[in-house]
């Protein structure tokens, strides 16, 4: 398969820009939400709008009513996420919560899926306890209570877990807290009685959440997959998570680049533009660069995973990583190269940084990708 | 695809019988490759069956037509030969900058003339070129270059020197940029072809850090080159004055070359048998060299997706025309790194410049080779202008 975008995947690519340009940008989203301090830090409308657009349920099989696409198509979707700065739940919904549901019940599946495909549900992941990534690591407990499970444990980074009408919980429900098995995904609804939030406003003006887990009470039914088996679906719903994270990343790399390379087209000192100081215009073509070899390993991390290769995930963590990195650079030279303006508030560039910082934390930031990456590769 | 899968099986079971078992063994040293030319000697006769045999198939350069000694292969075909010679290790039967520069040069610019004379020649390894680009006072800028060919009617009279000419102390011909209107910058030089045995043509290996010779300083004193060499073979390619062109196509393909935009070595992930070596040495890498060559590694294999993705969006012009001076930079700033971790990892065992468990130095050679990938064929910060002009489109740049 070669490594760019087919015809129909060049189409979506359009309209996605098209329209995500046009309803997801900045101004109408991002400042418009953390302007009025929403509570949620995304709009519902916009959401329902996706899901008219087919987005919401993109990754959701065709038997399931959604339209059975790949990482690559939810990865065109998530570049112009990125691009525009749009605060949504497609990552988290559409790509986590909506590759944990395939391992689901049919019932779970008949739950949940229509609201997310019709844009009226929202969905989060609960997977971090400490303030690092560290799926290895599961001390929240499920134990046998009656027909069901009684939870008990903490979550962090929960993203917009209090708007979240449903939140996969990875659990543990035997073996020691380092153990790989053990795990049990569960599928914990909005009013589960027992579960708590703290809500935080992040740097980046979206919300998360620390939730408790008090002697939350859950049917049989509310498991994801396997019980104790969990880990092979927690694994496969991380994949997908970084590799759309990574695309998202590359869209904010993007984003942050173009704009800084038109300042360097307009902004004049010492009778110049400064885009034509070579001091400026080698550092903006080795962003460049990076910005590109990061967008193929992006793609093809998602090519890979579409087919089901066993390189998915060495791919998934070296995309994660390489865009980690290829942003930061991307958002550090957009404020420096902006000067006095970029440090302002008015002015988007800021807004790239912030965005950078939250989204490469999420799931692994570059030194755990590439510390898994010599995991996987054996050293 | 079925077509291709048979051009598969024919030429698994071609390889099988003619490439002798000594041609699958890694290349371990420069006698180990075949450049041609009029004062060749091959190593073995294993060498010469196998160069023999892929001259007769048009194997020496598959994708040329068969009329000037290819084997017409398409673009796809071609790929196949090349994986079916990587599954066996086979040896590339000769190589040559006929092969990689003039060539394609010839095949872009030629006359028919040229092409039946030069192309046959260097497809069958008749003929060693050189390249002469590069003069002391014109490096980066080599427009402004100052070796001079004088206007004698039907011949010139050229003076002047060239450096960095690569292999001219063994080179038959060299294609050689040469002024020919002083008036006018980049319309005045002329892309010539003539032989390296004319009187006045001397050469000056250069000794280089890496303690190899590769290069030399070639000068041209009053050497008489002929405008013609019979019907249809003029002595310079494209248009007299207009060579400038003509060097840019090749620049071009140059730095595709040299960004080792096929993969191979150059894209590969090294932590895994980093950590071998190290054990051989009795080591064990530390935690920040392993944290070094780990992110070593996720660039290598990003840097390998974005070589996938580039060779992909050529076949099919979906490339930026500029793209390849990116490749070349990113390749080749990472292969200054990788040999800078190698050399870490080696410790003082790569230090030896002459022990048998180095095989004479090896490490450390290479290792300094590696610091003219991004000089030669266009340093990293021409590559960096060149992106800045034509892809993001700098002002002033």
């Amino acid at each position: 398969m070669p490594l760019y975008h087919n015809e129909d995947q060049a189409m979506l690519a359009d309209t996605a820009r098209g329209f995500i340009a046009e309803e997801g940008n900045i101004a109408k989203q991002l400042r418009h939400w953390r302007d009025r301090n929403c509570k949620d830090g995304f709009g519902h409308a916009l959401w329902k709008q996706m899901a008219e657009m087919g987005f919401t349920g993109m990754l959701v099989e065709e038997a399931d009513g959604g339209l059975g696409m790949g990482h690559v198509e939810a990865g065109i979707v998530l570049e112009e996420i990125g691009r525009n700065l749009t605060p949504s739940p497609f990552l988290t919904s559409s790509v986590l919560a909506a590759t944990a549901l395939k391992h689901g019940s049919a019932d779970l599946k008949g739950r949940y899926l229509p609201g997310l495909i019709a844009g009226d549900s929202v969905f989060a992941v609960a997977i971090d306890e400490t303030a690092k990534h560290r799926p290895s690591r599961i001390t929240t407990r499920a134990e046998k209570s009656g027909n069901g499970f009684r939870l008990n444990g903490a979550k962090s980074f929960v993203i917009q877990g209090a708007s979240a009408d449903m939140i996969v919980v990875a659990a543990r429900t035997s073996g020691s807290d380092e153990d790989a098995d053990g795990i049990t995904l569960f599928a914990v609804p909005k009013d589960a009685a027992g579960m708590s939030h703290d809500s935080v406003r992040l740097v980046d003006s979206s919300m998360a959440t620390h939730t408790k887990f008090e002697g939350v009470e859950l049917d049989g039914d509310a498991v994801i997959g396997e019980i104790d088996g969990g880990r092979a679906v927690l694994d496969a719903m991380l994949i997908a998570g970084r590799v759309g994270a990574a695309a998202e990343g590359v869209g904010v790399a993007r984003g942050a680049m173009d704009m800084t390379v038109d300042y360097l087209k307009q902004r004049k000192q010492f009778g110049k533009l400064i885009g034509e100081f070579q001091a400026l215009q080698h550092r903006a073509s080795h962003l460049y660069s990076e910005v590109e070899i990061a967008r193929a390993a992006t793609i093809k991390a998602q090519q890979l995973l579409d087919g089901g290769s066993a390189h998915a995930d060495l791919m998934a963590s070296v995309a994660k990583a390489k865009v980690a990195k290829t942003a930061r650079l991307a958002v550090q030279e957009g404020v420096q190269m902006h000067g006095g303006i970029g440090m302002t508030d008015e002015y988007d560039i800021g807004l790239y940084m912030k965005r950078d910082r939250a989204l490469a934390e999420f799931l692994g930031d570059a030194t755990f990708h590439a510390n898994r990456v010599a995991e996987l590769s054996g050293y | 695809m079925a077509d291709l899968e048979q051009f598969r099986t024919e030429t698994r079971s071609w390889l099988e019988a003619n490439c002798p078992p000594e041609m699958r063994e890694p290349v371990r040293g420069e006698d180990d490759i075949y450049w041609g030319g009029r004062r060749a000697t091959f190593k073995n006769d294993a060498q010469k069956a196998w160069l023999e045999a892929c001259i007769a198939k048009g194997y020496t350069v598959p994708m040329w037509p068969k009329e000037y000694g290819g084997a017409g292969l398409s673009a796809p075909q071609a790929k196949v030969l090349r994986e079916e010679m990587g599954r066996i290790n086979a040896r590339p039967p000769l190589s040559s900058f006929g092969i990689w520069m003039l060539g394609p040069a010839l095949l872009h610019f030629g006359t028919d003339g040229q092409k039946q004379r030069f192309l046959n020649e260097i497809a069958r390894g008749e003929i060693r070129w050189c390249q002469g680009y590069s003069e002391p006072g014109s490096g980066s800028d080599l427009v402004s270059l100052q070796t001079f060919g004088e206007d004698k009617g039907d011949h010139w009279v050229v003076n002047g020197q060239k450096i960095w000419t690569s292999y001219a102390d063994h080179a038959d011909w060299i294609f050689c940029l040469v002024r020919t209107d002083k008036a006018d910058k980049y319309q005045g030089i002329t892309f010539m072809l003539f032989d390296m045995a004319s009187e006045g043509v001397t050469t000056k290996p250069i000794l280089l850090i890496s303690g190899s010779s590769p290069f030399c300083e070639t000068f041209f004193d009053n050497v008489a080159v002929p405008k013609s060499y019979g019907d249809d073979v003029p002595a310079y390619v494209g248009t007299i004055n207009r060579g400038w062109d003509v060097a840019k196509y090749l620049l071009g393909h140059e730095r595709e070359m040299i960004s080792g935009a096929d993969g191979g070595e150059r894209a590969a992930a090294i932590g895994a048998m980093m950590k071998r070596h190290a054990a051989k040495l009795g080591d064990d890498l530390d935690p920040v060299l392993r944290a070094e060559l780990a992110q070593f590694d996720v660039d290598a294999l990003a840097y390998a997706a974005m070589g996938e993705k580039f060779l992909d969006e050529i076949k099919v012009g979906k490339a930026h025309p500029a793209q390849p001076n990116m490749m070349k930079y990113a390749g080749t700033e990472l292969n200054k790194r990788r040999h800078e971790l190698m050399m870490a990892v080696g410790g003082s065992r790569s230090l030896e410049w002459e022990s048998e468990a180095t095989e004479g130095g090896k490490p450390s050679r290479n290792w300094l080779r590696t610091k003219a990938n991004s000089i030669e064929g266009g340093t990293s910060e021409v590559m960096l202008n060149v992106i800045a002009k034509r892809i993001l489109d700098l002002p002033g740049a």
